[in-house]
């Protein structure tokens, strides 16, 4: 098969962090762009929810499996460990409670992508702090009143609600405003000021998952993490 | 099984004829012998992988797409099906039959009771959305069809839909369901308990026995139709096609004419039904409907993995104005599949027409359908 060349940055960042002939799930899938990419170039499986009504039809319209919903609502009716991974792109800062949304993708999957804009960009503290007037950019481009971006957060935000949570993060990578690629370290000082863009792969901490075997069926189980 | 096939001229229709066959139904009674009425449309290719089952609603007829010889006009679906349509009959292989039980060729009522003069009228066996399906299973393994590639239908054609997932996974490869549920309401039953009082207490009726004078249950038929016809649209589509607008006069007659638009509509909808469709067809499809409920065992189904079901992808279709099969019915189905991570695809139409949006001019409807058949088509084919 054709191998897709990635129209968004963020969706070719997305597709080096995913194994091939995973299970996938999209949460705000559009009209299935990052889906058909991910299969062609992944072989994955692929799941979708998307909230506008257009896109979805869209999607389905395209073949895909997509189910227009909102997942703040429906993210509750898929099984414990029923995706390998779950992404969810720049939408993070536009739910009403990002913190159970994060949970969520990771009861449902093994691994979750998330990407979202970088609050701490040094712009975005420019601006506030020479207008001081809320940061309008070319990610963030909503004036405050209009913005479907609720939660605004730094990468340093992120890394302290994921250490909250217990979640690993095993891959960082952020973009700066040109599009030039570096890995986010432990060190967040400088990165916090120059990433613009951040994309992270999640998961609990790594374990050896229980196995049943019978002769019919593995059963395996992610038991909860103590800290 | 030995299947006699004949064509009636009149209903211009192809006719399956299961002699001998025993058909032990849901309600433990025996049909030793029945008809399906069908029309097809398109052609079977070589590897017989493109056929489509169409179910009709509780009125239709197999007549879905070119001339309905029954009321001389075009056929039910026939925006949807056709040359170059969402149902593309130059690629698919249509299949439409009359359900069990209902009144355009198959047996059903009003046709003669096997081996004897007398329709069954009363006496025909109450059946079951499973049962239409058991005989469409027949029909379909008659026609030398190992697989369907797709079936398809609105309102109680996506009971049978979802029957065809749950009782031959094996036989199909995906079903659209449009505006339907898991069970039917108890709202909904209650409206079909209605009309079928009208009938019943039509003096006509006569426990069913109406055909014997050669008589018809004009009245009660009408008014059952009349009560149904407004649970298929909803108030905002009656308001922007009616209003309060009078008909044929300037001034309201202070009596009980019909001096509403709406009431002669209704009146209309009533008296063209009555020339189309048997009242005893009407008592029994109606009956089958109430008896859907897939509320409990839906899950039960389909949940375990040696089901031979796990292939099956579900497109669920339904309108934000449709208050006889609302949304949160079909997020139902889709709830359940989802956490049983099935291939399911679900989309809610935003639309003012009401349940009877399925037959109407949707572009969305018809974009999804068409999509999704070719997409799936195009992947079996590779």
């Amino acid at each position: 098969m054709n191998k897709i060349n990635s129209i968004r940055k963020d969706w070719s960042l997305i597709e080096t962090l995913i194994a091939e002939d995973r299970k996938i799930l999209d949460i705000g899938c559009g009209d299935g762009g990052l889906m058909e990419q991910l299969e062609n170039n992944r072989n994955a499986i692929t799941h979708g929810i998307e909230l506008n009504r257009d896109l979805a039809a869209n999607a389905i319209a395209r073949g895909f499996n997509v189910v227009h919903g909102n997942a703040e609502l429906d993210l509750s009716q898929y099984s414990n460990n029923s995706f390998d991974y779950v992404i969810l792109s720049q939408t993070l800062q536009a739910m009403m409670k990002p913190k159970d949304i994060l949970s969520e993708l990771l009861r449902i999957g093994s691994k979750a992508i998330v990407s979202f804009p970088n609050f701490g960009h040094w712009k975005i503290r420019l601006q506030l702090l020479i207008s001081g007037k809320m940061p309008v950019t070319e990610s963030l481009p909503y004036t405050w009143y209009d913005t479907p971006n609720i939660h605004f957060f730094t990468i340093k935000d992120f890394l302290n609600l994921c250490n909250e949570m217990n979640i690993v993060i095993e891959k960082s990578i952020g973009l700066t405003s040109k599009g030039k690629q570096f890995d986010i370290s432990e060190s967040v000082t400088g990165i916090n000021f120059f990433t613009h863009e951040a994309i992270f792969l999640l998961s609990y901490k790594n374990y050896e998952p229980i196995k049943i075997k019978s002769s019919k069926k593995v059963f395996a189980k992610n038991s909860v993490i103590a800290n | 099984m030995k299947t006699r096939f004949t064509t009636d001229t009149k209903l211009e229709s192809e006719i399956a004829y299961f002699e001998n066959i025993n058909l032990k139904i849901e309600s433990g009674d025996i049909i030793d012998s029945f008809k399906l009425a069908f029309k097809t449309y398109g052609k079977l290719n070589a590897d017989k992988t493109n056929a489509i089952l169409v179910c009709h609603a509780l009125t239709g007829d197999q007549y879905v797409a070119g001339n309905n010889p029954i009321t001389g006009r075009e056929g039910w679906w026939s925006r949807m099906v056709g040359p170059n349509k969402p149902i593309d009959t130059n690629k698919f292989f249509v299949i439409c039959s009359n359900v069990l039980g209902g009144c355009a060729g198959s047996t059903g009522p009003k046709e003669l009771q096997n081996g004897s003069n007398v329709a069954y009228g009363g006496n025909f066996p109450s059946i079951t959305i499973k049962d239409m399906v058991k005989a469409q299973s027949l029909l379909i393994e008659s026609l030398n069809i190992e697989k369907l590639f797709s079936v398809i239908g609105g309102s109680m054609g996506a009971m049978q839909a979802l029957q065809w997932a749950i009782d031959f996974p094996d036989k199909i490869l995906n079903i659209i369901h449009i505006a339907g549920a898991l069970k039917h309401s108890a709202q909904n039953i209650a409206f079909h308990e209605v009309g079928r009082q009208a009938i019943m207490s039509d003096p006509i009726w006569k426990n069913g026995k109406y055909f014997e004078n050669n008589e018809v249950p004009e009245r009660g038929l009408s008014v059952a139709r009349m009560i149904a016809h407004i649970t298929y649209l909803s108030e905002n589509a009656m308001h922007r096609k009616f209003g309060r607008k009078l008909q044929s006069r300037d001034i309201i007659s202070f009596g009980f004419d019909a001096d509403f638009q709406v009431e002669s509509y209704l009146r209309y909808q009533g008296k063209s039904f009555v020339e189309r469709f048997d009242a005893n067809s009407y008592l029994y499809l109606t009956r089958a409907m109430d008896y859907f409920d897939h509320d409990e065992t839906f899950r039960k189904n389909i949940e375990f993995s040696h089901n031979p079901n796990n292939h099956l992808k579900y497109l669920i279709v339904s309108f934000t104005s449709d208050w006889l099969f609302p949304t949160i019915e079909s997020k139902m189905i889709v709830n359940q599949l989802n956490s049983l991570s099935r291939e399911v695809s679900f989309l809610e139409i935003d639309t003012d027409k009401g349940h009877d949006s399925f037959l109407l001019e949707e572009p969305q409807l018809d974009d999804v359908i068409k999509g999704f058949l070719t997409n799936n088509f195009a992947k079996i084919d590779e």
